[in-house]
């Protein structure tokens, strides 16, 4: 089934039908059998389909349609194509084209390939079959004619039942109506043959990845099935080399997919930038980037911006920003708007000093919705103690990171129903 | 029931009302409900996979006899949830009479019919509350304690009853406004009856007109005022506390605009943000359908 779609390329809006292949399998008897009752339906296709002017480009021995023109076939064209499609070649130009006509994917479906090859050579010099002789029921019943692939198509749907590597994907779990609006990821599905999805999923499954979680990582990253196993391979002993347990590169593979997809070159400069512009030890910048593989992904100027705005704009000395980028790492990563607000908030507002933010980092993590509406909440019952010297304060993380049930019931010692009330007054 | 989206789907109909947090654009409300109400109703059971009818050949009697087609069901996956995607992708949400980021309270949404008693609500001329503080002492450029500070002023002089006299003078130039607008004849025994029930409203576009406003709070410099006005903008309600602050010899700025009721909709019905989910929006749009 993947021979339908090897060769089909699109190519912008442009589509080749390479017709190199297409004698062979023209020469069979079978294959003319079946063909006859192809011809309708083909000329039907291509009124449908395809567009009145088909440039034959001799080199590549392909029809260049272009596919923005899309005009009706007129009468006579049509029974033109009709009598040549019935009829003989008349001449290797005419044939190519007739060829390059012909929805190959019908053929080649057709055809039961193992059978036909071993009599491929002998009956290339055969003459071909007259369009008209009758065939008897046996052979009618043989033939099975699915409904002829759509050209192009905005979706995969039109092509799911019929491609093997899509309905792997589909089992897996992949979101193929979410991957079908990302650029040229549908055509490398459809040309991707099964027995290189299985090699890169097999190699997926020996870093320790389970089954439900392949279909989430390769809807997030697709083009991981573009990559040589050798070079994904590579990339996996790379990171073992600098000591990541074997588990630890399943998981960081699973919550950031494109890892692998970054050179070992990439990968080596990404851990230096961590580990020198940080001053952390080796073994620190491990632990940090195995709870945020993201780092090694993403670009670096936003997280230079970050660490600068914490330097500059939050004044912290350089210590207790490496303190708070081991602690929540996720720091780096963050929208630097809403790092500024939420900081602002928090030492402005809550005159909370520098020392309590770096003892709990989560608070620059937090929403600033949640952080206000609670501390407002603290403020109206008179709780709102963050110093660990005083009794009874509340701590900074448990402030950020506890659902509204927990927290109203253990730091705020109200009902819900209050703290829904005290919601509306803000 | 067949498709159980579909149903859940197809009860989503009416008007509902949301607390608006500050800091808030009120798209972004809008767009967080829509999120939510798609995924509630595209979460619930999907619908079994349609079968697909083939007809495979068969041999009738073991080898080499004549063969026969079958038909058999196979299931289509063309019909997956993982290939069609998400059954709704797009709800028809509408947005009341809308609140700046600066503000919160009562914002009234619509979703399905909804949509169309949106302009009814609209057309129906309903006053809305806002309670609104102020802080005296201070000018800004735009109104309100953000914005870029220009004087700072004394405010000792003031007095509970200097502020009440200053918005009974606004409340009586708005009375007038308000008989204006409303295109009765002043004289006619209809604009005395509908004055006396209060029922006068504008007729078509007006400018915002106060119809009531008092003091609820004073206690300098920080104090608050009630409002009911129709046709308002919040940016209108901060510059009525910059001008009340100018009527008392000294300059106020607006610390918080809060929507108390739009309309028929109160506080006591308004969904707070962690009740956003599709069975509370539909619980709350049966209860408004009239």
């Amino acid at each position: 089934m993947r021979e339908i779609f090897e060769d089909v390329c699109f190519l912008g809006n442009k589509i080749l039908i390479p017709t190199r292949k297409l004698p062979r399998l023209y020469t069979t008897s079978m294959a003319l059998a079946q063909f006859r009752l192809y011809q309708k339906n083909c000329v039907l296709l291509l009124s449908r389909a395809l567009v009145g002017e088909v440039t034959l480009d001799p080199q590549v021995g392909s029809a260049t349609v272009p596919l923005s023109r899309r005009v009706r076939l007129g009468q006579s064209w049509r029974v033109r194509r009709y009598s040549e499609l019935g009829g003989q070649e008349k001449g290797p130009n005419t044939g190519a084209v007739v060829n390059s006509l012909v929805p190959k994917c019908a053929l080649t479906h057709l055809l039961p390939l193992h059978e036909s090859q071993a009599s491929l050579e002998d009956l290339d010099g055969a003459p071909p079959l007259s369009p008209f002789e009758e065939i008897s029921d046996e052979e009618a019943v043989q033939i099975v004619a699915p409904p002829p692939l759509p050209p192009v198509s905005l979706s995969l749907r039109d092509y799911v039942n019929q491609s093997e590597t899509l309905s792997v994907l589909v089992h897996l779990g992949v979101d193929l109506s979410k991957l079908e609006t990302r650029r040229n990821v549908g055509s490398m599905l459809l040309r991707m043959e099964v027995q290189h999805l299985q090699e890169r999923l097999l190699f997926l499954r020996d870093l320790g990845l389970q089954n439900p979680q392949l279909g989430p990582l390769l809807t997030r990253n697709p083009f991981i099935l573009t990559e040589t196993v050798d070079n994904l391979r590579a990339r996996v002993l790379y990171l073992q080399s600098k000591r990541f347990s074997s588990e630890d590169v399943g998981s960081m593979v699973c919550r950031a997919p494109y890892m692998l997809n970054f050179s070992v070159q990439r990968l080596d400069n990404r851990l230096g930038f961590y580990q020198t512009l940080l001053g952390l030890s080796p073994h620190k910048t491990r632990d940090m980037v195995t709870r945020l593989p993201r780092l090694l992904c993403g670009s670096l100027e936003p997280v230079k911006e970050n660490l600068k705005v914490c330097e500059l704009e939050f004044g912290f000395r350089p210590n207790e920003i490496q303190h708070i980028v081991t602690r929540i790492p996720k720091v780096l990563t963050a929208n630097k708007k809403r790092l500024t607000e939420t900081f602002d908030y928090v030492h402005n507002t809550m005159a909370i000093p520098h020392a309590l933010i770096v003892k709990f980092p989560q608070v620059l993590n937090g929403s600033l919705l949640r952080i206000r509406e609670r501390h407002l909440f603290l403020q109206y019952l008179g709780k709102a103690h963050y110093d660990p010297e005083q009794s009874g304060y509340v701590p900074l993380d448990r402030l950020v990171s506890l659902p509204d049930s927990e927290f109203c019931s253990k730091l705020a010692s109200a009902s819900p129903q209050d703290f829904e009330l005290f919601q509306k007054t803000l | 029931m067949r498709n159980r989206a579909v149903w859940l789907f197809r009860r989503l109909e009416g008007l509902f009302a949301v607390y608006k947090p500050p800091g808030v654009h009120w798209k972004l409300v809008r767009d967080s409900l829509e999120n939510n109400l798609l995924k509630g109703i595209n979460s619930a059971l999907p619908l079994e996979p349609r079968q697909e009818v083939k007809f495979l050949p068969e041999s009738r009697d073991g080898s080499g006899g004549s063969t026969e087609l079958i038909v058999t069901r196979v299931p289509a996956l063309a019909n997956h949830p993982l290939v069609t995607g998400p059954q709704f992708r797009k709800l028809r949400v509408g947005v009341g009479h809308r609140l700046d980021a600066f503000s919160s309270g009562v914002l009234v949404l619509g979703v399905g019919k909804g949509n169309k008693m949106l302009t009814d609500l609209y057309n129906s001329h309903t006053t809305r509350d806002y309670t609104v503080e102020g802080e005296l002492g201070l000018a800004t450029e735009d109104f309100s304690h953000t914005g870029r500070l220009i004087e700072r002023t004394t405010y000792d002089h003031i007095t509970q009853d200097n502020l009440d006299r200053v918005l009974a003078m606004i409340q009586g130039a708005n009375q007038k406004a308000l008989i204006t607008y409303s295109n009765i004849d002043q004289r006619s025994q209809q604009a005395y009856e509908l004055a006396a029930k209060g029922s006068l409203h504008p007729q078509g576009n007006s400018p915002p007109i106060l119809t009531g406003l008092r003091c609820l709070r004073f206690k300098p410099p920080h104090f608050t005022l009630e409002m009911q006005c129709v046709n308002e903008t919040q940016s209108f309600l901060r510059r009525v506390v910059h001008e009340v602050g100018l009527e008392l010899r000294s300059t106020a700025v607006c610390t918080g605009v809060r929507r108390t009721r739009d309309g028929p909709f109160t506080l006591q019905a308004a969904l707070t943000h962690k009740h956003w989910t599709l069975p509370e929006v539909t619980e709350a749009s049966e209860e408004d359908r009239p």
